[in-house]
């Protein structure tokens, strides 16, 4: 039998009642609670209080800004799924939401959540690298925001601090029009990814004016190919250019083995996925 | 405070008050202190479906919820669909087509299919395997299951157009 220990729970309904609340010395959040709940089941989490963030229903707002979109911190995984403002500027979020968890789970989970839980395979992380996003962090102390590279350290650690919270995500709109695609690799459906890529690719005079490639799964947190990105700027747009760039995806990858894959196999994803979904993302940037 | 809290739900369109420990899971709830067994617990952390229930319209894990999360929530729990008497369309399916044996995952499977009927489209086999993916049986193999939804998908599409 597995149950959670005690803890006192506590429900803020404002953002400045939750930070009063996470003023503790062993608070931990509780967003959509499927990736804590486990832990708290399984005892290997055991917060005294639990803040539960459900009620501050202004986290849970999608919102175009002067330079993009802003997605709440408890935007469910399936609300960011077939909410029309990313589905017009960032359809690769509906594309990627297709492959996290099952039906159940994608109407719990949040945004924020699956960020500050930080799996180097989960999906969010690898679209906030991808998409050049910018985390929005409350604290005592105000405001503050983080790109992905200072904000995922390792494996489920992350820069937030003890009494801050994710209120948000920034996506910054692409410099001009482009193609987006998603690619994973998963046991079965909706297992967390062996591998997984993104790809965003913009074109101008039919040459590359930017390429991106993101990937989860091969690192201790979700990666840039920026070795093969910035090889691939300003060469003719066409998909042998791309095929010629796929060996540079995989240099400084460290993918561990694990009880789902072997580092190599994890190697030997990284080419074929990346190809599928620059492939792709081509397509569509140049239909 | 880590003492009890009050909520009060509507379960099954029946209104409820009730003291919680904040510890308490939805599915614990659910059945020790309300009596509704048909809500099954598997794995306890989210991997097996078994515990799916409605929540304010959309399927949830009752596992990987917390009782006093339910304070002002509708909740429907299988009890809610139909009797043996007077099934719900949807259990008709699963009996017309075979789709169970033992019976433990069938209340998760249920849910999910009031669910996955309403939010997705489900053209093709693969994409209702898919959103029943969240399911686990160890008896049917599943094909039966699918059958089932095939048919619950296609009167409900006739119907629409
Ligand atoms: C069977 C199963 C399969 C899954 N498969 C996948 C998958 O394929 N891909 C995938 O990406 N995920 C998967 N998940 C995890 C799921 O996506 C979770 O929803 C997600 O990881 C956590 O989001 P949450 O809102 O549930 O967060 P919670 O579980 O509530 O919290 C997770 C962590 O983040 C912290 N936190 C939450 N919100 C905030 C905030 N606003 N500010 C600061 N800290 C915060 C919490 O304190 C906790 O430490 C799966 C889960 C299950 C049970
Ligand atoms: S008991 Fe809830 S998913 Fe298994
Ligand atoms: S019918 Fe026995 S587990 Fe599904």
């Amino acid at each position: 039998m597995m149950k959670p220990v005690a803890f006192e729970y506590v429900r803020p309904e404002t953002l400045a009642e939750a930070v009063t609340a996470l003023d503790h010395d062993d608070a931990r959040i509780i967003a959509g609670g499927q990736s804590l709940l486990p832990m708290m089941n399984f005892r290997l989490v055991q917060p005294e209080r639990l803040v539960d963030i459900n009620r501050i229903t202004e986290l849970e707002r999608i919102e175009r800004t002067k330079t993009g979109l802003r997605i709440g911190a408890l935007t469910r995984h399936a609300n960011a799924a077939r909410d029309p403002l990313l589905a017009e500027h960032f359809p690769i979020v509906a594309e990627a939401m297709g492959h996290v968890a099952h039906v159940a789970i994608r109407n719990r989970g949040t945004v924020a959540g699956s960020l500050c839980h930080a799996d180097p395979s989960a999906e969010w992380p690898l679209l906030v690298t991808l998409l050049d996003g910018e985390i929005e962090i409350l604290g005592s102390d105000g405001h503050r925001s983080a790109e992905p590279s200072e904000f995922f350290l390792a494996p489920l650690v992350t820069d937030i601090e003890e009494q801050e919270l994710v209120t948000g995500v920034h996506l910054p709109l692409p410099a001009g029009p482009s193609g987006m695609a998603f690619e994973e690799v998963a046991q079965r459906a909706g297992d967390f990814a062996v591998v997984a890529a993104g790809a965003m690719v913009r074109v101008e005079n039919d040459t590359f004016a930017e390429v991106r490639l993101g990937l989860g799964g091969v690192f201790d947190t979700s990666v840039r190919a920026r070795a093969l990105e910035g090889a691939l700027t300003g060469q003719r747009a066409r998909a042998e250019e791309l095929e010629a760039a796929l060996p540079l995806a995989i240099e400084d990858l460290e993918p561990n083995d694990d009880l789902h894959a072997s580092a190599d196999y994890r190697l030997s994803l990284v080419p074929v996925l990346a190809r599928r979904a620059l492939i792709r993302a081509l397509h569509r940037a140049t239909q | 405070m880590t003492g009890k809290a009050r909520i009060t739900l509507t379960v099954n369109g029946e209104p409820f008050e009730a003291e919680v420990e904040p510890r308490m899971l939805a599915a614990d709830f659910l059945r020790d202190e309300l009596g509704l067994t048909g809500t099954h617990v598997g794995c306890e952390h989210g991997v097996c479906g078994t515990c799916t229930i409605m929540m304010n319209g959309v399927s949830a894990r009752s596992c990987l919820m917390l009782a006093v999360q339910l304070d002002g929530a509708e909740v429907q729990t299988v009890e809610g669909l139909g009797t043996i008497r007077d099934m719900h369309r949807i259990q008709e399916a699963f009996h017309e087509h075979h789709a169970l044996q033992c019976g433990f995952c069938t209340p998760g499977f249920l849910m999910t299919v009031c669910d996955i009927l309403e939010s997705l489209p489900l053209r093709t086999d693969a994409e209702i395997r898919d959103a029943l993916s969240g399911n686990i049986c160890r008896c049917t193999g599943y094909d039966h299951i699918v059958k089932a939804v095939r048919t619950l998908v296609d009167e409900r599409d006739g119907a629409a157009s």
